[in-house]
C-alpha cells in the first residue's frame, strides 16, 4: 500500500517545482518560442507567396522581353529593307540626274560644236572666195589676152568647187 | 545465422561462469549466513519506492547522502542521510531521529524518537525523488529557454539540431493538440501544457536510465502524479465559463433529474472529480507497471539461480533480452504517456472552456427548425 499513498514530502516538493517550472517558463520560456514559431511560419507563407509571384512576374518578364526583341528584329529587317529600297532608288536618281545632265551637257556640246563648224565653214568659204577672188584676179591678169578661154575655165573651176561643196 | 551463433554462444558461456561463482557462494552459505536471503518483493518495493539516499552502481552499502529536512516536535532539522545510514540512530540538537525499521508503520522513513516512541515528524527532505525532480525541473527549464534564447538571437533562421528536435516536439503538441481543442485561446493555456509535456517526457525518460542521475521511478510515484493533475483539476476550474459551471448544476436534463433530488449534479460533479484521478492513476500506473516488469524480468534471474547453473544461464539469456525489449517499448511509453496526459487536459481544459452564446444559437436554431416543423 505504501506505494498508493502520496508521500507529504514529495507532494510539497512537487507543487513547488511545478510552480517554478510553470513560473519560469511561462515568463521566459514559451510564449517567446510559439511567438518566434508563428511569426516565422507566416513569414515562411509570405515568402513562398512571395517566391511565387516573383516567379510569374519573371515568366512574364522573360515572355514580354522576347516580344520585345521579336519587335525589335521585325523593326530592324524593315528599316534595312527601307534602307535598301532607298539606296537603290538614290542611286536611281542619281543615274537618272547624272544622264539628263549629261545629255544636257552633250546636246550643249554639239551645238557649239554645229555653230564652231558652221564658223568655220563660213570662214573657210570665205577664205575660199577670197582665194577664189586671188586666184581669179591673177587669172584674169595672167590671161586677160584670151578672155574667153579664161571665163570659161574660171567658170569651170567655180562649177567644180560648188560640186564639191 | 551469424546472430544465432553469437547468441547461442553467449548462453554457454553464461551457463558456465556462474558455476564457480555459485560454488564459491554455496559453500560461503554452507556456514549458516541465511541473513541475506533473497526476497523478490522487497527489492522490487525499494527500488519502485523513494529514498534517503541515491544507490550507487556495483554497490549496494554506499549510496550517495542526500540532505534530510524535518520539522520535528522541536522546530526544524537538517543534516546528510549518511548520518542515518544503516539504522545508525542520530541526535541533532535535542532530537534524536532513525530510519524506522522493518517492523515499523513507518517502514524506511525518518521518525523522531520521543520517550521510546517512533513519532513521524513532518519531512521535506530532499530524497531521491526530490533531487531527480530538482534535476528533472532544472535540465526542463535548460532546455526550453536554451530554444527560447535561439529564438530570440536567430530570429527567423532554421532550427537545427537541438534546438529543431525540441521544436519539432512542441509544434508537435501545439500545432496538434493544442490548437485544434482550444482554438482561439490556445495561447492562454499552450505554456502549462507544454510544460507538463516536457516535463513528464522527461521525469518518464530519466526515470529509465538507471544509473545516477536518471533511476528515480518518478512519474510512477502518485505523489508526482497526483500534484499534476491537481494543476491540471486547478486550471480547468479556475478557468472554466458560466456555462461550464451551469452543465454541472443545472443541466439540460428533464426537471425531475435535478430536482428534488440532484441526481444528474451529483453525476457531474463526481465527474469533475474523476478525470484528474484518471490522470493521476493512468500515468502513474504505466509508469509503475513498465519499471516493475524490467524489475522482475531481471530478479528472475536471481530467483532461478538457485536451480542450478544452467537454468540460471538459460533465464539470464531470456531476461536480459526482455528487459531490453521492455525497456524499449518504455521508451515508446513515456513518449505516449506524456503526450496522452497533455492531450487529456487539453481536452479537459478545452471543455471547460466552451461558450454559451454557442450553445444558445443552436438551441435557438433547434427551437426554429421545431417551430416551421
Amino acid at each position: 500500500m505504501e506505494l498508493f499513498t502520496p508521500d507529504a514530502g514529495l507532494v510539497f516538493w512537487m507543487f513547488v517545482s511545478v510552480a517554478v517550472l510553470l513560473f519560469v517558463l511561462y515568463k521566459w520560456g514559451w510564449p517567446v518560442i510559439l511567438k518566434s514559431i508563428e511569426s516565422r511560419a507566416d513569414m515562411i507563407d509570405k515568402g513562398v507567396e512571395y517566391a511565387r509571384d516573383a516567379k510569374e512576374q519573371l515568366d512574364n518578364a522573360k515572355a514580354e522581353s522576347q516580344r520585345y526583341i521579336a519587335e525589335a528584329r521585325k523593326q530592324q529587317a524593315d528599316m534595312l529593307r527601307e534602307a535598301d529600297k532607298m539606296k537603290t532608288q538614290i542611286i536611281e536618281e542619281a543615274r537618272v540626274a547624272a544622264q539628263k545632265e549629261a545629255r544636257k551637257v552633250m546636246d550643249a556640246a554639239k551645238v557649239s560644236i554645229e555653230q564652231e563648224r558652221k564658223e568655220a565653214e563660213k570662214q573657210f568659204r570665205d577664205e575660199v572666195s577670197s582665194f577664189a577672188l586671188d586666184i581669179a584676179t591673177k587669172v584674169v591678169r595672167n590671161e586677160l589676152s584670151d578672155e574667153k578661154a579664161q571665163t570659161k575655165l574660171v567658170g569651170q573651176l567655180l562649177d567644180e568647187m560648188e560640186k564639191q561643196n | 545465422m551469424k546472430k544465432l551463433l553469437v547468441t547461442l554462444i553467449l548462453a554457454l558461456v553464461a551457463a558456465v561462469l556462474p558455476q564457480h561463482i555459485f560454488a564459491e557462494e554455496a559453500s560461503g552459505a554452507a556456514d549458516g549466513s541465511q541473513s541475506e536471503a533473497l526476497n523478490p518483493k522487497e527489492i522490487i518495493f525499494e527500488h519502485l519506492g523513494d529514498g534517503y539516499g541515491w544507490e550507487v552502481p556495483f554497490n549496494h552499502h554506499k549510496r550517495i547522502p542526500l540532505p534530510i529536512i524535518v520539522i520535528g516536535k522541536d522546530g526544524l532539522h537538517c543534516f546528510s542521510s549518511s548520518r542515518l545510514a544503516h539504522g545508525e540512530e542520530y541526535t541533532d540538537g535535542n532530537a534524536t531521529f532513525r530510519i524506522a525499521g522493518k517492523d515499523s508503520k513507518y517502514k524506511g522513513k525518518v521518525v523522531e524518537i520521543v520517550d521510546g516512541e517512533e513519532y513521524r515528524p513532518w519531512d521535506i527532505s530532499i530524497t531521491k525523488n526530490v533531487c531527480a525532480l530538482i534535476i528533472t525541473v532544472l535540465l526542463v527549464i535548460w532546455s526550453v529557454l536554451a530554444v527560447a534564447r535561439w529564438h530570440k538571437q536567430m530570429g527567423h533562421k532554421a532550427p537545427r539540431k537541438f534546438v529543431g528536435a525540441l521544436e519539432a516536439l512542441v509544434t508537435f503538441i501545439y500545432d496538434g493538440v493544442i490548437k485544434p481543442m482550444l482554438k482561439d485561446r490556445s495561447m492562454k493555456f499552450a505554456p502549462y501544457l507544454l510544460t507538463v509535456f516536457f516535463f513528464i517526457l522527461y521525469m518518464n525518460l530519466l526515470g529509465l536510465i538507471v544509473i545516477f542521475p536518471g533511476g528515480a521511478n518518478l512519474t510512477g510515484n502518485i505523489a508526482v502524479t497526483l500534484v499534476l493533475s491537481i494543476f491540471t483539476f486547478l486550471i480547468t476550474n479556475i478557468f472554466g465559463t458560466k456555462h461550464y459551471w451551469k452543465d454541472i448544476f443545472w443541466p439540460d436534463v428533464p426537471l425531475w433529474l435535478k430536482f428534488p433530488i440532484p441526481i444528474m449534479p451529483v453525476i457531474e460533479l463526481f465527474g469533475v472529480i474523476t478525470k484528474p484521478a484518471a490522470l493521476t492513476v493512468r500515468l502513474f500506473a504505466n509508469m509503475m507497471g513498465g519499471h516493475m516488469i524490467v524489475i522482475v524480468l531481471t530478479l528472475l534471474i536471481f530467483i532461478f539461480a538457485v536451480m542450478g547453473p544452467i537454468v540460471a544461464g538459460a533465464t539470464t539469456v531470456v531476461s536480459v533480452g526482455f528487459s531490453i525489449f521492455m525497456l524499449l517499448i518504455d521508451v515508446l511509453v513515456s513518449f505516449i504517456q506524456a503526450f496522452v496526459f497533455t492531450m487529456l487536459s487539453t481536452l479537459f481544459i478545452s471543455f471547460a472552456q466552451e461558450h454559451h452564446d454557442k450553445h444558445e444559437e443552436e438551441h435557438k436554431a433547434e427551437d426554429s427548425k421545431a417551430a416551421t416543423a
